[in-house]
Formats: structure tokens, C-alpha cells, sequence
């Protein structure tokens, strides 16, 4: 408050009241953050791994490395998440009439950061990370259709997670939950920059994922293989398309919301403050007409993630594929006409509280039905319990009682009991830990030899799906009983000693699910370790069923060497058995292709983005305006450069194609019984 | 003052029969279950008609869903083994095969009948439910006027002139008329074993109606996040027969401070209180100006506003 003008012109609010040291937790916390950042850049200096880094993977516009990197960066967030979960569940073991070891303020940036890293910065993140690196190989595209606008769309991402992290070190974050609800958001009563974050941190990352959804959208209508129709497009595939149809219409609702809170905050704005003309009832309904159709576009990837692996490890067609491609579509729809079953409680007349109840549990009839479909997938099929089937079937078990939880809520008398307890908190992580946490485990698992070559160790990966599931059960489902008393949600104290032994089990499981943690972080580095008796250079580990297997692993740049002809839903099988799909075919099925270069707008605009919403949190104005002309700058720039792409002939294409077969000729075919030995190279037997 | 009361009546307090029927045969199995964890604090232990319904339609809407939950909790470990690849297994193995109109129209026909079913129930019971729907009774409803603060609760009774704070005392057997504001951030009031809860929001009045059935002691509290004293948001909810309400009213009259404007300034200002308070008289009108003070403009002075015929 007494800086001088000429401070407050260069550094705006900051001062040293900004650093975290206004309480021990805080200060360990952003020494661990900065320390692990300083850690990662001295290990990259050490292996003098910048030019490699810079050349492969921050300027790529690969579509593959863009996946693989989102998905670093859904790793990296879901650490904290999971640490944020655990400290948060400690402090309410410990604070049973006892003010625990955080103090209210600090406790509500945790529930705050907690809430907007899972959804934002790991789910979202892991989803299109996953979607990047499959789908554009499930539809024998090269690439997704814009691939620039793919890294503007990551590098926008990371620039908002950038916020949250630098937030821990600098400032302090909004105590205003994921939802970040006014009034209790707005200047007058919270003066703070912590908001300020949260608003900017959302607003890059929905811009990212508006981008994000058109792209696949457009790739999934006109990148798709000679042959694909639309009901021969693959579940993952679908499930895609419908994810991102419901990020173009459901994300501009957040940006639009955010950005007008950040009117009432800065410019003195009425939308949402009280008195002057604000209603905060307004951002309920904008920021839920947002939210609701987000948790289908935190599910539906994960829903495709399962279509793929029960057929694929029960040795089955998918059952009621038109069934499963209809039951997407009806949910991807009603998402939209559900928003206000979260503020039953806003005082709206009983009529329009029981449409939306009602419209609620008609989305339970097609998410019921997907899962009997995916039962009956098994139903005289041959199980394999791997990995991504563990989590598979740990879901379906899971999900369905968050379901029957969900239609409790959906009822709206009920819900005036259950609303804003920790029942609620229990039913939405009971549908986004084994709805989404666990179908994105189960990809990650799936994939990760497409992506990297080798297979995931699977005593490791199964070790973290029962830490995951276990854990989870302990959390959460004491939570439900808490709640059905009326124990509010986000209590950093707890005055009735009746809940204190719920607190306790739920601690425990915390702890489990912080092993879980640990056991996927571990399971990364002993498979990397030992990558060499995993390695699955012919591309098939799994006897998998849909295209993106049709190439070696990981698959080259351009994704397949020549473009297939597609004649079934399960192409891949299909050729399998028709014996045609490690077949050399003749010299005119290759042409000359062109393949995106290298570019460094996208990251030099993820870094103006992040730049400009600095100086924005901390009224550092011109820092603000810096960041945003050299976004623009950036775009135009761009513009300038002719030669975007480079040419790969189609003799190269030939020869590598090739050597490919040339090394399955010589490969022996394994059976399903070797499918995790060292034995398995990527070429499985075909059945009979 | 948004919304007048839903012209929605039901005088027959009807059930859903045939179904409540079905349902009534599992509550005593769940409730056995649940009762080893004593949740003696929540409206499963319900104190008036309010949540007493509310917990009939939770077990309701339970028994239905699990129609279609139990089939996948059992089924899917049973399909896990059954169709396990081993060497002896002999059950059936049909690769290719992948629909059947049978288990399509079940898979379709049994989650849409009992959503229908559920439908019904929603509507029928959202209107009962209503926390906006006076409760129909022969003795005339208590009229308490709440006003949210940071952190804690100011309840008004304008027909008796007093006030307290932290603790809402009510007549057993009679209707209470709570209308609620807020004049601070949103809150929510819940006292669970009489009734859900509602937003209190500034500017604007909310209304919850309930009734006690026997006289108790019972905890209230906030349910929405509003800073750094949220957790302490609580209060009692003591429900006494009508003759000990009446001399509580006079016992209230009889002493303590009354709560002009000043008093309720210095009252708004972020705090948590340790003990509830009482006031022998209130600024007539102080609960309408709290709501007017967010619509006006320019805002009335407190005081001003008496007999404002608000809402």
C-alpha cells in the first residue's frame, strides 16, 4: 500500500508480503514447487538436453508428442491434486473440535486449488492428451486437421496451469472453491489477487480447449480413411467427436463468465456483486450451463476409453455398438438441459425444479445401458484381467453406486438435504475417480506402448488400480454417511465427535490413494528401466482391434505408410483375418505426403499468455498489455512464413513400410498366454 | 420478493401408493444397516413432517435405483470369472457375437420404466416438498424472519418484537415460516431433522417452511462457503412445547439489549459469535430494509423503511 508510484508502475501489488511466508506450510509447499522446477532445469542442462527438448517436443506440432505432453502435464498436476486430497483430509482427522494444522485461510485455498487443478489441469489435460495421440490414428488420419492450432491449444493449457503453480509461490489463491461463486468472489469481499488467478487461469485454459474441441471435431468430420463411416468409427472416436462438440458449446459459456467477473473486479462492474443491479443467480446459470456439460466431457472420453478395452481383452466384438454410438449422443445432448440441478436449492418454483430432476435422471437411462452393453461385451468373450481391464472393471462396480447416488441427488426434496454436504463431495468423486481418474489410467496404460514402444510394468499398474480403488472406497464412502447427518462440505473444523471416526477411515484411504500415486509414479520408472524386455517394436501387444494398431510402435511421424481402405468397425481385425495387414502393397499405394514443420509460435504464445495474466493478477499493466501484443504479434508473424511444411517422397514411405514387415516376417506370432512375457514383440496369433 | 409462493396446491398429502408400497419393504434392511453407524444427526432420525418425507423419498428413490445397480455389482464379478480366459474353462466363446433385441430392449426397457416411475415421483414430490408451500395446519404459522451474516445467524420475530442470535426457538406442533436473506455473501441454512435447506441471498427473500413435532434440541448450520469463519456457522434449534415458547418470549422480553440500528451494524460486521444473544426489541422494519438496502437506490437509512410493505 506504500509502495511508491514508480514500484507500482513496474511491479503493480507485488511486494513482499506476496511471498509465502506467512505460514510454514506454505513456505514448504512453494520451496518444494520451486525446487522441483529448478531440479528438472538443472537435470536438462546436466544431460544438455535443451536443443533436443526445444526441437522435439515444445516446438513439435506432432500431434502424438502434443498428446504425449498434455498428459506429462495431467500427471504433474494430479501429484499435487492427490497431495492437496490428503492434506486436506489430515487436517479434518486432526480437527475434531481442534483448529488441526491449517489455518481457515489456508484450508480454503486447498479445497480452492484442489477442486481447479483435478478438473482443469489433470482431467481436462489427460483427456485431450489421450484424444491427441489416438484418435487422429483410429481414423488413419497423419494428423489432426490444424496442427498449429493444436499447440496454440496445449500451450495455452500449460499457461494457465503455469498460474495456479506460480500462485502457490507468489500471492495467495482464491478461498472460493472450483466454482469461484460471487459475491463471495468479488473485490469488496475478497480483495485479494486469488480470484485474479483463478480467473485467469480458467480463461486460457478455455480458450485452449474451445480450440481444442473444433480441431478434433473437424478432424473427426473430413480426416477420416477412405472408407469410414460414420458407423464404422471406433467408440474411443466417437466419444471423441462428442466430447468436443460439447467443449465448442459448453466452453465459451465459462470464458464468457469468467471474463465477466473479471469486469466486476477490475473495471467496477455490477453482473454478479450484490446491490447496483448485480445477481450472483446469474453466474450460477452461466458458470453451471458451463459445468454440467463438462463433467460429459470429463466422462465420455473415459466411456470410450472402456468400449476399447473390454472388446479388446475379452477377444470380442463390442456388444451394441449402435446402441453404445446412440447412448454417447443422447448424453452429449441432455448435458445441455440439466445445468440447474446444482442450485435446487436457489429458491425457483417446484415445477421447474422437478423438469430439471427429471431431465437429470433420463441421462442415467443411456449411461445404464452402456454399461450392460459393455457387460455383455464380456458375457462369452475371453477375459484377460490386465491392467486396463482391472480398471475397467473396478469402474463399472464403482460407477453404478455413484450413480444410484446421483439419482438421490437429482431428486430435489432429497437434495435439500444432501446438497452442499459431504455427500455431494463423495457422489462427485465417486463418478470423476473411477469414471474419469480410472478410464484415463486405463488408456494411459493401453497406449502407452503406441506411444512410447515398450509396455507399462503390470504388477506395478495393477498394484496402483487396487491402491486407486481401495483408496477411494475408504475416502469417499464415509463421506456419504457424514453428509446424510449434514456434515457441510469444505469444514476446516468439525464440531460434532460423531463424525470423527468417518474422518478417520477416510484418512486412511487417503493415504491408500496417495500409494496409488506412488505406485503409478514408480510403475513409469521401473517400466522405463526395464523397456528393453518390454519393447513392442511391431506394433500389436494387445491382439487390439481398431487401426491405430496397424503400424509399429511408437508409429512413425506421419502415423501409417499408406492410407488403409476401411471395410469394418474393428479394421485392424478385420485384417488380421483377412490376412492383409501386414501385406507390402504396390508401388502406386504410395504418394509424396507433406507434414507440418516445426513452429514456435504456439509456445512463445503460451508464454506472452501467461506473461499478460501475470501482470493482469498483479495490475502490472504494462506487462499485461506486453503479453497480449506479442500474442498478436505472434499470430502475425506467423503469417510470414511460407515454407510450413516439409515432403516425405514415397519411396521413404516404401522402404520404411518395409522394413516394418520385413521385421514381422521374421517374427514369431505370440498367444494371449505370453501377452505380458518379454516374448511378446507386437505381433500377436491370429484366432482361428 | 422474487417469487411469490408457487400457486401449485395439494391439500391431500398423497403418496405415490403402490410404489411406496415396494419401497417400504427395504428401509428396515438399510436402516438396520446404517443404524451400526448411528447416524442419529441427519434426517434419517427426522423431528418434523418436513424431513420425515424427505428421508420416506430418499429409501424410495433408493429401492428403485437399485433394480438396475445390483444386476452390475453382481454380474460383473460373475461374468469376470465366468468367461476368464484359462485353459479349462468351457464356457461359451462367441467372438463375433455382439447384439441380441432381447437384452437390447432390457437394457433400453428397464432404466426407462424405472426413470418414468422415478418421474412421477420427482414431480408429485418436488410440489409437496416445496419448501415455498405452506404447511397446512389448523394453528396459525410462526412468521421468522433470518437474516445471514458473516458468520452467523440473525433470527427475527417480527409478531413477538424480539430477537436472537444463533438460536432459533420454535413452538412444537405449529407451522414455521422462516423467510431468509442475506446481508452478506450467499449462504444456506439446513437444520437437517426438520427440513433441507435453502439459499439465503442479499436482495432478495427465500422461504422455508417446516414444523417440530415434539419438543428437541437440534443443530443448525451454513452449508455455503462464505470465509474464514464458516465452519463456526452454526446454531441450535430448540423446539419447546407452545406454553415454554410463549414465556421463553416473555423471558426474552424481559431483558437484554434491544437491536437498533447501531447494534445491528456493529452485529454485520465478520464474526463469530460464542453464545447465542438475545434482544428484547427490534427496529421495526429491519428485515425488509436488509433486503432493500441491495434494491434500492439510493439505499434507504435503517429505520427508514418501517412498516415497508416488502415481498
Amino acid at each position: 500500500m506504500n509502495a511508491s508510484p514508480l514500484w507500482h508502475f513496474f511491479f503493480g501489488e507485488l511486494n513482499y508480503n506476496s511471498l509465502p511466508f506467512y505460514s510454514p506450510i506454505a513456505t514448504i509447499g512453494a520451496g518444494a514447487e520451486v525446487f522441483g522446477a529448478l531440479a528438472a532445469i538443472a537435470l536438462i542442462t546436466y544431460l544438455g538436453k535443451w536443443r533436443y527438448i526445444w526441437k522435439e517436443w515444445l516446438t513439435s506440432l506432432d500431434h502424438k508428442k502434443i498428446g504425449i505432453m498434455y498428459v506429462m502435464l495431467a500427471l504433474v498436476m494430479l501429484s499435487r491434486g492427490v497431495i492437496e486430497g490428503i492434506m486436506m483430509r489430515t487436517q479434518q482427522a486432526m480437527a475434531i473440535n481442534n483448529p488441526g494444522y491449517l489455518p481457515p485461510e489456508h484450508f480454503g485455498q486447498l479445497f480452492s486449488t484442489h477442486g481447479t487443478i483435478m478438473i482443469f489441469f489433470m482431467a481436462m489435460p489427460f483427456l485431450t492428451g489421450l484424444i491427441n495421440v489416438v484418435m487422429p490414428q483410429q481414423i488413419g488420419a497423419r494428423d489432426v486437421r490444424f496442427p498449429l492450432l493444436n499447440a496454440i491449444s496445449l500451450w495455452m493449457t500449460v499457461a494457465g496451469a503455469g498460474m495456479i503453480l506460480i500462485s502457490l509461490v507468489i500471492g495467495k489463491f482464491s478461498t472460493g472453491g472450483w466454482s469461484g461463486y460471487p459475491p463471495y468472489t468479488e473485490l469488496h469481499t475478497m480483495p485479494s489477487v486469488g480470484p485474479d488467478y483463478w480467473i485467469w487461469a480458467l480463461t486460457l485454459s478455455s480458450i485452449g480447449t474451445t480450440l481444442t474441441g473444433l480441431n478434433f471435431a473437424v478432424t473427426i468430420y473430413k480426416e477420416r480413411a477412405p472408407g469410414m463411416s460414420f458407423f464404422k468409427l471406433p467408440l474411443f472416436t466417437w466419444t471423441s467427436l462428442c466430447t468436443s462438440i460439447l467443449m465448442i458449446f459448453a466452453m465459451p459459456p465459462l470464458t464468457v463468465c469468467t471474463l465477466m467477473l473479471a469486469l466486476d473486479r477490475y473495471a467496477d462492474f455490477h453482473f454478479f456483486t450484490n446491490g447496483m443491479g448485480g445477481d450472483m443467480m446469474n453466474y450460477a446459470n452461466l458458470f453451471w450451463l458451463f459445468g454440467h456439460p463438462e463433467v460429459y466431457i470429463l466422462i465420455l472420453p473415459s466411456f470410450g476409453v472402456f468400449s476399447e478395452v473390454f472388446a479388446t481383452f475379452s477377444s470380442k466384438r463390442l456388444y451394441g455398438y449402435k446402441s453404445l454410438v446412440i447412448a454417447t449422443m443422447v448424453i452429449a445432448v441432455l448435458s445441455f438441459t440439466v445445468w440447474l440441478h446444482h442450485f435446487f436449492t436457489m429458491g425457483q418454483s417446484a415445477g421447474v425444479n422437478a423438469f430439471f430432476g427429471i431431465a437429470t435422471m433420463l441421462i442415467g437411462i443411456p449411461t445404464g445401458v452402456k454399461i450392460y452393453d459393455w457387460m455383455l461385451t464380456m458375457y462369452r468373450g475371453r477375459v484377460r484381467l490386465t491392467t486396463p481391464m482391472l480398471y475397467s472393471v473396478l469402474f463399472m462396480v464403482l460407477f453404478v453406486i455413484g450413480g444410484l447416488t446421483g439419482i438421490i441427488l437429482a431428486t430435489p426434496p432429497v437434495d435439500f438435504q444432501l446438497h452442499n454436504t459431504t455427500f455431494l463431495v463423495a457422489h462427485f468423486h465417486n463418478m470423476l475417480i473411477p469414471g474419469t481418474l480410472f478410464g484415463m489410467l486405463a488408456g494411459y496404460n493401453f497406449w502407452f506402448p503406441k506411444a512410447f514402444g515398450f509396455r507399462l510394468n503390470e504388477a506395478l499398474g495393477k498394484l496402483s488400480a487396487w491402491c486407486f480403488g481401495i483408496g477411494f472406497v475408504l475416502a469417499f464412502f464415509p463421506l456419504y454417511f457424514t453428509g446424510i447427518q449434514g456434515m457441510p462440505r469444505r469444514a476446516q473444523e468439525i464440531y460434532n465427535p460423531a463424525f470423527a471416526p468417518y474422518m478417520y477411515v477416510a484418512e486412511v484411504g487417503a493415504v491408500i490413494l496417495g500409494l496409488g500415486l506412488f505406485a503409478l509414479i514408480a510403475q513409469l520408472l521401473v517400466s522405463l528401466w526395464q523397456h528393453k524386455r518390454t519393447r513392442v517394436p511391431l506394433g500389436d501387444p494387445w491382439d487390439a482391434r481398431s487401426l491405430e494398431w496397424w503400424s509399429p510402435c511408437p508409429a512413425p511421424e506421419m502415423n501409417f505408410y499408406t492410407v488403409p481402405k476401411v471395410h469394418d468397425r474393428d479394421q485392424f481385425m478385420w485384417m488380421k483375418e483377412h490376412g492383409s495387414a501386414y501385406v507390402l502393397p504396390d508401388k502406386d499405394a504410395y504418394e509424396d505426403i507433406q507434414m507440418p514443420n516445426n513452429s514456435a509460435t504456439a509456445v512463445v504464445m503460451g508464454a506472452a499468455g501467461f506473461v499478460g495474466a501475470f501482470g493482469l493478477v498483479w495490475h502490472i499493466w504494462w506487462m499485461a498489455i506486453l503479453g497480449l501484443v506479442v500474442v498478436w504479434g505472434a499470430v502475425i508473424a506467423r503469417s510470414f512464413i511460407t515454407h510450413t511444411h516439409h515432403t516425405i517422397s514415397a519411396d521413404q514411405l516404401r522402404d520404411q513400410h518395409k522394413a516394418w514387415l520385413d521385421k514381422v516376417a521374421a517374427a514369431q506370432p505370440v498367444s494371449r498366454d505370453h501377452e505380458t512375457d518379454p516374448t511378446n514383440q507386437g505381433l500377436a496369433e491370429v484366432a482361428p | 420478493m422474487r417469487r411469490s409462493t408457487n400457486g401449485f396446491k395439494r391439500t391431500a398429502r398423497s403418496r405415490v401408493a403402490p410404489l411406496g408400497r415396494l419401497a417400504r419393504l427395504l428401509p428396515p434392511a438399510v436402516m438396520a444397516l446404517l443404524s451400526g453407524c448411528s447416524l442419529e444427526h441427519g434426517f434419517l432420525h427426522p423431528h418434523g413432517r418436513v424431513a420425515h418425507d424427505e428421508r420416506t423419498l430418499f429409501f424410495e428413490v433408493i429401492a428403485l435405483t437399485l433394480i438396475v445397480v445390483v444386476p452390475v455389482l453382481v454380474g460383473t464379478p460373475w461374468l469376470l470369472w465366468r468367461y476368464r480366459r484359462g485353459k479349462n474353462n468351457n464356457a461359451a466363446y462367441k467372438p463375433k457375437w455382439t447384439f441380441s433385441w432381447t437384452l437390447e430392449i432390457l437394457a433400453w426397457g428397464v432404466p426407462i420404466l424405472i426413470v418414468a416411475v422415478l418421474g412421477v415421483m420427482v414431480w408429485i414430490n418436488s410440489h409437496k416438498l416445496d419448501p415455498y408451500r405452506p404447511l397446512p395446519s389448523n394453528q396459525k404459522p410462526l412468521t421468522v424472519q433470518v437474516i445471514g451474516l458473516d458468520w452467523k445467524w440473525l433470527f427475527i420475530y417480527p409478531d413477538q418484537h424480539v430477537a436472537s442470535v444463533n438460536q432459533l426457538v420454535i413452538p412444537t406442533g405449529r407451522p414455521v415460516h422462516l423467510e431468509m436473506t442475506s446481508d452478506t455473501v450467499m449462504l444456506s441454512l439446513l437444520i437437517p431433522r426438520l427440513a433441507g435447506q435453502i439459499y439465503a441471498m442479499a436482495g432478495m427473500k427465500t422461504q422455508q417452511w417446516l414444523q417440530a413435532d415434539q419438543p428437541g434440541n437440534f443443530r443448525g448450520e451454513n452449508t455455503q462457503y462464505n470465509g474464514f469463519g464458516f465452519q463456526k456457522q452454526k446454531f441450535r434449534t430448540i423446539a419447546m412445547a407452545p406454553a415454554s415458547f410463549e414465556s421463553w418470549i416473555d423471558k426474552v422480553r424481559a431483558s437484554g439489549q434491544s437491536l437498533d440500528c447501531p447494534t445491528y451494524k456493529q452485529l454485520a460486521r465478520p464474526s463469530n459469535v460464542d453464545k447465542p444473544r438475545f434482544y428484547r426489541s427490534v427496529t421495526p422494519g429491519l428485515f425488509s430494509w436488509v433486503i432493500h438496502k441491495y434494491v434500492l437506490h439510493p439505499a434507504p437509512a435503517c429505520g427508514a423503511a418501517a412498516n415497508g410493505s416488502h415481498a
